[in-house]
């Protein structure tokens, strides 16, 4: 059976560092995406919306807020938060909506506002708290967890500082062509690596800054989307949410232990390529499918890690892959041809979102100077804290 | 005769690991059934899915392991991380007990710094001062380097 649902419509707010209301960043995404797809707000049966926590009490409710600032309109209302894959679950918890006949067609808004600096803890004393808990023991930030899995690259894999220092280098030129992205310059290797030190071996320019914005996008049922326009157009054919599987044994945030594998073995497939492998079943599709991916480049070692786990090469040859050309635009497939998190910043309800609003415009043949040819299948790979991930697969029909 | 209050030292995490200066350990859990290990410690129900215990029993888990990876802080870590002033690198790693298998965040003995490891190196527990208040010092648990000559 198909899980296909259409992409009616997507809008973004501008990332940046605006300081204002969260609210105001998701209306305007709202207001583009149903512009796009050409759905009075009215017509909306179900709105998602993915949580913020940093808003106070609206961002927890995310789903209704929007709806009230679009205006009341009685549609069904859910809100989600899966850290950094709370935009997909929100757009998973509309897709099965519409798959299940409860609705036709669904809008789903995710935005946020972010503070200065390293993502802190909530405050208060908070011994049950691991998220506290890695702060106070370790002085354990987001970066130092990327830091350890980049540092295994290297001494691992024989991944160099110049090759992850050459994702920033890619982004950023990509980036300098998306009118959405919050930082438009372009990067030399020996400029990433002059940058300061923030958590041996990234550097300030390898890490992901936390940015302001919003993403939204209008779904339908296949049947509803004919009607409105005729055949055709983009549709999402798997959305992956899962669990990883006991035990976990890569020291994922905000851990401060992984699972043991004493008593039970490891799983075949590490979190990563387990949820992408989940997302290509459901789409009966494989890697040599796909004309595109954004994923998640919190860190520019990162990426090289999806690159294995989409098994776009064997695990430890990420750098091989970046070296050969083959992720740039123009290359056999290239990767966050938006320039990714690197020129975004990290808005984390609207960011898994975001990634699907890429694929939609290079899947239409709408992304300008950073479009990728002939796009047919797009991926999404993202990945946050409390074993929380998402990889959504869009198609171009 | 000074009138001078002794400092008092107190764990950072009352529990979590014992505060023997020559031969600390930390306190972890294992499952009675299935035997599978955790740190921290763990006493309700088994988080492997294929075990419905709610048994379990305090255990010390091995004071040396190897890294399984590290970095370090080139800036202050926010509250509620209590930072020197003035501030000072310090580094951490993840290290994995072969017998538990398991692996545990630490930050790295006072002194030792990124150039200093490698992922596999032997390193095994020790106990420093993680902050201060008015009348205590709050320690914590650490990892150092193996050195060739040491018993």
């Amino acid at each position: 059976m198909s899980n296909s649902v259409a992409v009616l419509g997507v809008g973004m707010h501008p990332w940046g560092k605006w300081g204002n209301n969260f609210v105001e960043y998701g209306v305007k995404a709202a207001r583009d995406a149903l512009a796009d797809a050409g759905v009075p707000w009215k017509d909306i049966q179900f709105i998602a919306g993915a949580n913020t926590m940093r808003c106070g009490y609206p961002g927890y409710v995310a789903g209704a807020t929007f709806a009230k600032a679009l205006g009341w309109n009685g549609a069904r209302v859910a809100s989600c938060y899966a850290a950094c894959a709370s935009g997909a679950q929100a757009l998973n918890t509309a897709r099965a909506q519409i798959l299940s006949g409860m609705a036709d067609v669904a809008l789903v808004v995710g935005a946020d506002t972010t503070p200065k600096g390293f993502l802190a803890p909530q405050k208060g004393e908070r011994p049950d708290d691991p998220d506290w808990l890695r702060f106070r023991l370790h002085g354990a930030t987001n970066p130092a967890y990327f830091a350890m899995h980049a540092r295994r690259r290297i001494e691992l894999y024989g991944t160099t500082e110049q090759d992850i220092a050459e994702v920033r280098v890619k982004n950023g030129k990509n980036g300098l062509h998306n009118a959405n992205a919050r930082y438009k310059k372009s990067f030399s290797v020996d400029e990433v690596l002059a940058s300061p030190m923030v958590a041996d071996p990234l550097r300030l320019f390898e890490i992901c800054a936390t940015s302001d914005g919003g993403a939204a996008i209008v779904i339908a049922s296949n049947e509803y989307a004919e009607k409105l326009r005729g055949k055709g157009g983009v549709s999402i054919e798997a959305i992956s949410t899962i669990t990883p599987t006991y035990p976990s044994t890569q020291l994922e945030l905000p851990d401060l232990a992984t699972d043991s594998a004493a008593a039970v073995n490891v799983p075949t497939m590490n979190f990563k390529p387990a949820m992408i492998d989940a997302a290509y079943q459901e789409a009966g599709i494989g890697p040599e499918d796909l004309s595109l991916a954004e994923v998640y480049d919190l860190s520019t070692a990162m990426e090289l890690d999806w690159y294995e786990a989409l098994r776009l090469c064997p695990e430890g040859d990420g750098h091989k892959l970046l070296r050969d050309g083959d992720t740039y635009i123009g290359g056999r497939v290239p990767v966050n041809p938006s320039g990714g998190l690197s020129c975004f910043g990290e808005a984390v309800p609207a960011q898994a979102l975001a990634q699907v609003c890429e694929l939609t415009w290079q899947l239409r043949g709408q992304a300008g100077k950073r479009q990728v040819e002939d796009a047919k299948y797009g991926i999404t790979a993202n990945e946050g804290l409390f074993g929380h991930g998402s990889s959504v697969i869009v198609k171009a029909n | 005769m000074s009138t001078k209050k002794v400092r008092e030292i107190k764990s950072a995490r009352e529990g979590w690991f014992t505060l023997d200066a020559d031969n600390p350990r930390l306190l972890g859990s294992q499952c009675d059934v299935c035997k599978t290990y955790y740190f921290p410690q763990h006493a309700q129900y088994c988080r492997n899915p294929d075990c419905e215990s709610e048994e379990f029993s305090v255990i010390e888990l091995s004071s040396r392991g190897k890294i399984w990876s590290y970095t370090n802080a080139g800036y202050p870590p926010p509250p509620p991380f209590v930072a020197d002033d003035p501030y000072e690198v310090f580094a951490q790693a993840a290290v994995e007990l072969e017998k538990e298998k398991l692996v545990i965040l630490g930050q790295l003995a006072k002194g030792v710094t990124v150039d200093d490891v490698k992922i596999g190196d032997e390193v095994e527990l020790c106990i420093e001062t993680l902050f201060q208040d008015d009348e205590s010092d709050y320690q914590i648990w650490k990892w150092k380097p193996v050195n060739g000559d040491q018993a």
